[in-house]
């Protein structure tokens, strides 16, 4: 698989309250809840966002709640990865489980600005800029997420496996 | 080489003698538990995916604590699809509202949770439950559903960290003080994918209240999992409120650890988190002149018995400051109960504190004590990030129950010895 899409750069410790604020949690509708992703990180990026764009962003990102709706919400908005120097735990399962694609890379988040054009192959975990032409590897993940992924879900996964 | 606590529940959970930090392990649960906001989503997946089977309908715990009594349309609509499951596969451990407390209080009340468990939650605080030497997570919506066809969940097994708090506590630091500085110390991020294992002198003393609060917190410093070893207080609080077998399990003292970090308990005074993370702490006598619009008592950290008392302590014969809306939220209705049978709920109401049913709402912002644009608040909650409790230009102050309610008073943070 792979995605090219604009950068939009976010800072350290991004919470999932301002991925999602709270305020927006009583509903479980993905296009609902994507009409306020990122709000309280930046008001605007539901309506500047475009179909494919990446979201690049410091260490610890998606800390914080449990909720799903994180990455569910980015997703929905169109975006194509995210690519961080470290993920929260519980972000990062969820990520997986639902099908958002994630790369850590502290090297491509440090060399990447906002607004440059990215392209991922996600299947070797190879990140290139395409405005500056430099490349960059992310961590691969291990083969049994790498398994959930490929079976859409960890739900189709558990469904493969016969339970 | 021995093992830790966590270690060893998750091998008995996978049926082997020992396990290494880093193996990645598929383990039968013990309890899987989801509340308003997380289950409907488990549950759409759940019926989606055509697994129609709950592999045992006693394990699965489902309460309703965030936005009930239903705050608006959307959240009712939400509360409904989760009643109507529950009746559908007849969950024994369904608490709506009425019966439901706020679910990290709720569940070690009921007796549901036991020391060494494996406890998996779709809520970030499900960590709260290591306190009573169970390992317990919080994972994702989609996470449970498959466990709740399953009975098991994968894991990498985490390395530990231990943490040792040596010397007498002083009276005025409670566990809620012991965990933000520990956040403080080593950083929201501090404990990535690590266990957090709390021992020492100053544990052995600290009350199961302080104990869950504690663990309440591992996740704020990205802790997978916070724990402390079961000893004869974990015995007296579960004897009478758990009817099944348990075991007790302890770290091998020749454990491996990632790191051992000690923490003399005797220098440290209240902790206030600024916002707008938890690990952004400060002594309370240097935190300087910080005007507070509203005071939040209550929550899976600080809504048990013993925050209550120590909140009444201070309210006693006092009355909150004209400029504060102070609310108060006993975190279930058994802690409600035995709150006015002590007397606390009638210090409560003369000090013109607001009492409220057992709720997240104002914790997340969701309902119950949203703030406004500019304002601030001091609260017994969790977190602090930007916009949690209302407006993303509000601020929140996190702090034990006694500092809150002293500040409530005051009108502005102070420590409750400075209470006139």
């Amino acid at each position: 698989m792979e995605f090219q899409g604009y950068i939009w750069k976010f800072g350290k410790d991004i919470d999932t309250d301002a991925i999602i604020p709270a305020r927006y949690l009583n509903t479980t509708s993905p296009e609902e809840l994507a009409k306020h992703c990122m709000e309280d990180a930046d008001p605007t990026f539901s309506q500047k966002v475009k179909m494919g764009d990446i979201i690049i962003a410091d260490k610890n990102f998606g800390c914080g709640s449990s909720r799903e709706h994180a990455p569910i919400c980015i997703k929905a908005a169109g975006v194509s990865c995210v690519i961080a120097k470290t993920f929260a735990r519980i972000f990062f399962r969820n990520s997986i489980n639902i099908g958002l694609p994630i790369f850590e890379s502290p090297e491509a988040v440090d060399g990447i600005q906002e607004g440059d054009l990215v392209k991922v192959d996600a299947d070797q975990g190879t990140i290139v800029n395409l405005t500056t032409g430099r490349s960059y590897q992310a961590k691969p993940l291990p083969p049994f997420m790498q398994e959930i992924i490929k079976a859409g879900g960890l739900l189709e996964y558990v469904k493969k496996k016969g339970c | 080489m021995g093992m830790t606590i966590t270690e060893k529940i998750l091998a008995a959970h996978i049926g082997r003698d020992r396990i290494e930090p880093g193996d990645l392990v598929t383990a039968k649960v013990d309890v899987i538990l989801a509340n308003d906001v997380t289950a409907p989503v488990a549950i759409q997946e759940f019926e989606r995916s055509g697994l129609n089977k709950i592999f045992d309908p006693d394990r699965i715990v489902f309460v309703l604590d965030h936005f009930v009594p239903a705050k608006d349309i959307k959240s009712a609509e939400q509360a409904k699809i989760i009643r109507e499951f529950a009746r559908k596969h007849h969950l024994p451990h369904f608490y709506d509202v009425g019966e439901m407390g706020i679910e990290h209080c709720l569940l070690p009340e009921k007796g549901i949770v036991a020391p060494g468990d494996v406890i998996i939650g779709a809520d970030s605080h499900t960590c709260t439950y290591g306190a009573l030497g169970a390992f317990a997570t919080g994972m994702g919506s989609t996470d449970i559903a498959a466990a709740m066809a399953t009975g098991e969940a994968w894991f990498k097994v985490p390395e530990t960290i231990k943490f040792i708090y040596s010397g007498r506590l002083p009276a005025d630091i409670t566990g809620k003080d012991l965990i933000l500085h520990t956040i403080g110390l080593i950083g929201v991020d501090g404990a990535l994918y690590q266990a957090m294992e709390f021992t020492g002198e100053a544990i052995d003393k600290l009350s199961m209240d302080g104990r869950f609060t504690m663990a309440n917190m591992a996740i704020e410093a990205g802790g997978k999992n916070g724990i402390i070893a079961p000893d004869k207080t974990t015995q007296a609080y579960v004897q009478d409120r758990v009817k099944r077998p348990w075991t007790a399990y302890q770290s091998d003292p020749d454990a491996k650890y990632a790191r051992v970090i000690e923490i003399d308990v005797e220098k440290l005074e209240p902790v206030i988190a600024l916002p707008h993370l938890p690990s952004n702490t400060c002594p309370v006598s240097k935190v300087g002149n910080i005007e507070i619009q509203q005071v939040v008592i209550g929550s899976c950290t600080n809504g048990r018995m013993e925050d209550l008392r120590q909140a009444a302590a201070v309210f006693k014969g006092k009355k909150v400051h004209q400029n504060v809306r102070c609310i108060i939220f006993p975190g279930t209705q058994a802690i409600y109960k035995q709150a006015m049978q002590e007397g606390l709920m009638d210090i409560f109401i003369d000090a013109n504190v607001a009492v409220s049913t057992p709720t997240c709402g104002p914790c997340l912002g969701g309902h119950m004590g949203i703030l406004a644009k500019g304002e601030r608040a001091l609260s017994t909650t969790n977190r602090n990030f930007v916009g949690r409790m209302g407006h993303p230009e509000s601020e929140v102050y996190l702090s034990n129950p006694a500092v809150a309610a002293a500040s409530a008073i005051a009108g502005r943070i102070i420590h409750p010895k400075e209470v006139k």
